[in-house]
């Protein structure tokens, strides 16, 4: 029996396109960011090189991390999560509340809060099987709504003596802390998507809901699970944030979604589902993190004006070319072999 | 027929299946009785039944009457996850894997192997090659599944069932879209299962693959089981006859449709010629050519291409190889629009997916097409729209409580009449109907088929796709037979009969020179 | 059957949710149960809040209400066919920045008003109206799905608009432009004008042209309305586009109404207003349904809802909270509805 079936290998000319593509998409992003970055040590030099420079460029994008990283989860699943910037402005102003308790008090609320919303969302779209975007993007509009009456419309300052801009300011050796956590709950994520059947159900349910729900996979549980992970990681980064700038705001956070988005999708996570890493997102984040600071060290050297608006619009162009490189992806892959 | 069965150790029966649908009876007395170690096929035409009966078997649907007795034991399986944990597994006709996720992912997804909670990689990749190493496949199990072909994707789709040690593996169609050589490699896999004591269930319209592979068969029409037997007991022509409810040799009643016999000038130039189209493995050399006036079956089992056919005529799909001429001239459409404008109507043989809007009202179903042709600059010209739509529901005799009720609420043959008339009140010069009386009354049948015919003598030409055998020997002026996406006979007036096409349908080429007796 | 198996999989949860409400509420369609709520909404409002009564309160709630409704006919056309436009709000904010550059411009022919006013509206709708093609072409000849599609400008526009005017507010005054948000021929507020034509002319486009029959053909059943000769691309091009246009003239009358232009402001949570307004009304979020005259009746519930909580004193906060939940809870009832 065994002779005359080996040769059979799914070694088709479209499949290997297929796989090639796939591996291009996933280590194309670390390429760019190796060129990147040799772009900038080259033009820019010994400024750039400053080890200020690199860790306070990580710190600053140690938020977008951790929102980045829940977005992964939650767009591996095939949802998307438009809450997360008004969940850190609602988290930050919440931890500046709590921040005389300590910074233990103040971040455990941060997150609980944010994992509470998440809690919500997941129930509402595994339960009522209402669209995510419409449950997340009411959630957006209630959480902005939640942070003006918090902050009685205004701005929030935190308390200096309790510590709590430790969690933004400190440094552990030379590394800052909000890279230290960022660090550590990629290391934790990655663990969890490849080692646990929570990982590995979320990118099931995201490739195929319907062979998930066949296979008797949690596919509610999972669902809500993942946006309680996306919210819980957007308090947290609200904590930070509010620690980072010594206030919390109902504003902070406006336009976040897009960069958790893009940075996700550039990481080469499908938005349909299915297919993701959590590495590829910090990549992902890097990359946007490190083009715009070379494009403020292009506005230094006062060559060309680009305004910091323009990030929003790169970001977007960003995301619309992997948007329209993914759907030339998934539909020569997948569609050819499900025929 | 199934009469007097010596008394066996089954594996599983199913005796007086019954399941009704809202408004259809899916299932009156279904029977399917499979024996331990045996390939157990199962044959049927569009709708006979089979698919509910395994959905009732593998829990996906609840039974409204009958018994199930599973290894002895009576079941009522209330999920497919609870028959896959008491040894039934299915694997469907659309594999029900995920793309991304590795091979070894997919046969273990639910039951991941753990060590301190956590994935046992190692394990898990280790066991899906073992499992799939049994079939004679040897490949890497870490790489994503849609890197596999299809026949691949099929083994580790019966591994994953094996692995659930599943005594009874069923599989829908798996052959639909193997080639010669994926279909041997899991006829190797099936005869491995066999060989191992576990039985299988195979449904499928190919009928040279049922002798190569199966032990007995169960043929299902209308929702009942018509006959039970050991394939070496039957010919690929009989079971054909079962599947349609014909016996051979049978003398055909005359006015068992409303179809009326007709005397046509079959000597005027085709409208449509089409020959030689292509298209995937689903058409290979297909050609049919239709005369103004003349009423032209498209017979075929299921999977023959018939439909395929259809959509290429009509622009809905592309086509690989072939020509098409309209009135003569090379026509090539490339959208239904363009053949609308040309004069061409379709209707699909799924009204519920490709034809009625459901929540706009007959009104508007009716004058979808036409809309172009009522409107000015864009406005709808509502008197004239009335006027037509009025003209239509009475000339068809559609039974609508008013011209505003919403078209899902009609019942299956008047939602049929206004989808005719959709076309109809475009004046076309060719109609293709697919299936035009599927699912529907007696009543509503017999009048359809008589508008047919009516506009037929009024000029129009019609090709006509039908499962029914009466339909098309009694409706058709010419019939062509279609069999694995090519033309295997054409039959004119004179030249048509029961025998003659059941027998082109079983066998293809040669059946028109050697009408076969037995096998 | 495969259809016929899915119709028993209703959770229990939500037809227990169903069956809670009073059986004239359940059978009710969707556009008279929003009707009934509008009128109770409005008899409250008559009773416990002051002034509520007066051509003044009336046509301030008008002139607010009016901007929703604009952007809310062109996303009902769009969920008509079956897709949904994320992007309006985003729009809106770029049509905003677009027209003070236009009509401040001091260059060449645009010194004279009546060359830079009417330039100053058309250009920026017209504008807005492309990012609306654009939306429509990446959901046609791209095939990517309505959401992600728009998600782009939703995310970028926005940026679009803060880069043309360097995230800053722009203040202005221009008495012929403001024309559009501030003018009161007969004592009526122009955009009330404009939202009436717009409805009027929305619902007879539905009713009575071969554009309205498509776009509702194309919702219900798009391998149907393929098949009957529907130009399906078309339609769905046309119809993002035209939501463009409409969320492009409500931002020319967001940013005369208040004689600034805010890049971070205008439109602001426009398309949530505009997905609820069309939902509440009882327009389908699946397509094929779709009703212009329900969603003025659910833009003006939202902002009834809205204008009740603040003028009895409740929180801005709180306001958005309640909001964010009669959205929810409208798709909920609207989705049990079928």
């Amino acid at each position: 029996m065994a002779t005359g079936t080996t040769d059979i290998r799914g070694e088709r000319q479209s499949e290997r396109w297929a796989f090639v593509g796939s591996l291009l998409q996933q280590q194309g992003v670390l390429i760019a960011l190796l060129i990147v970055l040799a772009f900038g040590l080259l033009r820019y030099g010994e400024n750039f090189r400053s080890s200020f420079n690199i860790w306070e460029m990580l710190r600053n994008n140690s938020y977008y991390g951790l929102i980045a990283l829940g977005m992964t989860f939650v767009i591996m699943t095939g949802g998307i999560d438009l809450s997360v910037g008004a969940v850190v402005a609602l988290t930050s102003v919440t931890a500046a509340r709590l921040s005389p308790h300590g910074v233990l008090v103040a971040t455990l609320g941060a997150i609980a809060l944010g994992l509470g919303i998440g809690l919500i969302n997941g129930g509402l779209i595994a339960r009522f099987k209402i669209q995510p975007f419409i449950v997340t993007l009411a959630m957006l509009l209630a959480c902005r709504g939640g942070a003006l009456n918090l902050a009685h419309n205004a701005n929030v300052s935190v308390d200096f003596a309790s510590g709590f801009i430790d969690l933004g300011q400190k440094n552990l050796g030379r590394i800052p802390v909000p890279v230290v956590i960022t660090v550590v709950a990629y290391l934790l994520a990655s663990i969890v998507l490849n080692l646990t059947r929570f990982g590995r159900h979320t990118l099931a349910i995201g490739g195929n809901d319907e062979a998930s729900r066949l296979a008797g996979l949690p596919v509610a549980r999972t669902i809500v699970s993942v946006y309680a992970l996306s919210g819980a990681l957007a308090g947290l980064s609200g904590a930070i944030l509010a620690a980072l700038a010594f206030t919390g705001s109902p504003n902070y956070g406006i336009g976040w979604e897009l960069t958790a988005i893009a940075a996700v999708v550039v990481g080469g996570t499908l938005l349909t589902g299915g297919r993701g890493s959590v590495w590829t997102t910090l990549v992902g984040v890097l990359l946007l993190g490190l083009i715009f600071n070379e494009l403020n060290f292009e506005r230094g050297k006062g060559i060309f004006e680009l305004t910091q608006y323009w990030e929003e619009v790169i970001r977007g162009a960003f995301l619309l070319i992997v948007v329209i490189v993914q759907s030339r992806l998934t539909r020569r892959g997948p569609a050819a072999l499900r025929t | 027929m199934t009469e007097a069965q010596p008394r066996r150790d089954f594996l599983l029966e199913m005796e007086e299946i019954r399941k009704i649908f809202p408004g259809v009876v899916a299932l009156d007395g279904a029977r399917l009785c499979v024996d331990r170690g045996e390939v157990h096929a199962i044959v049927g035409q569009n709708g006979a039944g089979k698919s509910t009966l395994i959905k009732i078997l593998n829990g996906a649907y609840r039974r409204d009457g009958g018994r199930v007795v599973f290894d002895g034991r009576p079941v009522d399986f209330h999920s497919p996850q609870q028959a896959q944990s008491a040894g039934v597994s299915t694997i469907y006709q659309e594999i029900n894997l995920v793309p991304f996720r590795s091979v070894a992912e997919n046969i273990f997804m639910g039951r991941e192997p753990r060590r301190f909670g956590f994935i046992d990689w190692r394990r898990m990749n280790r066991e899906a090659t073992e499992i799939l190493g049994r079939f004679g496949v040897h490949l890497d199990v870490r790489q994503p599944l849609m890197n596999l072909n299809v026949a691949l994707q099929q083994m580790v789709a019966i591994a994953r069932a094996v692995s659930f040690e599943s005594r009874l593996v069923i599989m829908d169609e798996p052959t639909s879209s193997l080639d010669e050589r994926e279909v041997a490699t899991l006829f190797d896999v099936i005869r491995g299962l066999k060989a191992s004591g576990v039985s299988v269930i195979y449904i499928s319209h190919r009928l040279d693959e049922l002798h190569q592979i199966g032990d007995r068969i169960t043929i299902m029409r209308d929702g009942k089981t018509v006959d039970e037997r050991a394939l070496s007991e039957i010919s690929k022509l009989e079971i054909v006859a079962r599947m349609l409810g014909k016996e051979l040799g049978e003398v055909r009643r005359e006015g068992a449709t409303g179809f009326t016999k007709r005397d046509v000038q079959t000597t005027s130039a085709p409208l449509l010629e089409a020959s030689g189209l292509r298209r995937g493995r689903a058409l290979q050399g297909a050609s049919v050519a239709v005369r103004p006036g003349e009423i032209v079956g498209l017979a075929g089992l299921l999977g023959s291409g018939r439909t395929e056919v259809a959509r290429v005529v009509f622009g809905a799909d592309s086509v690989e190889d072939g020509t098409v001429r309209f009135e003569g001239q090379p026509a090539a459409f490339h959208s239904p629009a363009g053949a609308i404008r040309t004069g061409i109507g379709l209707c699909s043989e799924d009204r519920k997916a490709e034809g009625i809007i459901p929540y706009m009202s007959v009104r508007e179903n009716l004058t979808l097409a036409a809309l172009p042709t009522l409107a000015r600059n864009g406005i709808v010209d509502r008197n004239r729209q009335r006027e037509v739509v009025d003209r239509f529901i009475m000339r068809l005799d559609i039974k609508t409580s008013s011209p505003e009720q919403r078209i899902r609420e009609l019942s299956g043959g008047n939602q049929q009449k206004v989808l005719l008339a959709r076309w109809l009140c475009l004046n076309p010069k060719l109609l293709i109907l697919d299936e035009p009386t599927r699912g529907i009354d007696v009543g509503a049948k017999a009048e359809i088929q008589g508008l047919i015919d009516e506009l037929a003598d009024q000029g129009l030409g019609v090709l006509m796709i039908s499962s029914e055998i009466e339909e098309i020997v009694e409706g058709s002026d010419r019939v062509t037979v279609l069999r694995d996406g090519r033309t295997v006979a054409e039959f004119d007036r004179d030249q048509i009969s029961q025998d003659a096409i059941i027998t082109a349908m079983a066998h293809g080429e040669d059946a028109a020179v050697h009408p076969p007796v037995g096998t | 059957m495969a259809n016929l198996g899915r119709a028993g999989t209703a959770s229990a949860s939500t037809s227990a949710l169903r069956l809670a409400l009073p059986s004239w509420l359940r059978d009710a369609s969707q556009t008279q149960r929003a009707l009934s709520a509008l009128v109770v909404l409005s008899l409250y409002n008559a009773i416990f809040t002051n002034n509520f009564l007066t051509l003044a309160t009336l046509r301030v709630n008008l002139t607010q209400v009016a901007t929703i409704v604009i952007v809310g006919v062109g996303m009902t056309l769009v969920i008509a066919t079956g897709g949904i436009d994320l992007s309006v709000g985003a729009l809106m904010a770029i049509a905003g920045m677009v027209a003070p550059k236009i009509f401040m411009s001091e260059r060449g022919p645009l010194d004279s008003p009546w060359v830079a006013v009417p330039l100053a509206i058309v250009v920026p709708i017209l504008v807005a109206g492309a990012f609306g093609v654009f939306n429509g072409t990446l959901v046609t000849w791209f095939r990517i799905q309505p959401i992600i599609a728009t998600l782009v400008l939703f995310l970028g526009g926005r940026g679009i608009a803060k880069a043309l005017s360097d995230g800053k507010l722009v203040e202005f005054r221009n008495p012929n432009f403001d024309y559009i948000g501030t003018g009161r021929p007969l004592g009526i507020p122009v955009q009330v004008i404009l939202m009436a034509i717009i409805v009027a002319l929305a619902a007879w486009v539905m009713r009575g042209t071969t554009f309205g029959r498509y776009v509702l053909a194309t919702g219900g059943n798009e391998p149907a309305a393929r098949l009957a000769g529907v130009p399906v691309d078309r339609v769905k091009i046309a119809v993002y586009a035209i939501s463009g246009l409409l969320a492009g003239l409500a931002g020319l009358i967001v940013i005369s109404l208040n004689t600034s232009a805010d890049p971070y402001r205008v439109g602001e949570g426009m398309e949530l207003d505009a997905i609820a307004a069309a939902a509440v009304g009882g327009t389908v979020l699946t397509g094929g349904r779709a009703t212009v005259v329900g969603t003025l009746i659910g833009a003006s519930i939202i902002h009834q809802i809205r204008y009740t909580l603040i003028s009895h004193g409740v929180a801005d906060g709180t306001t958005r909270i309640v909001v964010a939940a009669t959205i929810i809870l409208a798709v909920l009832l609207q989705w049990r509805g079928d």
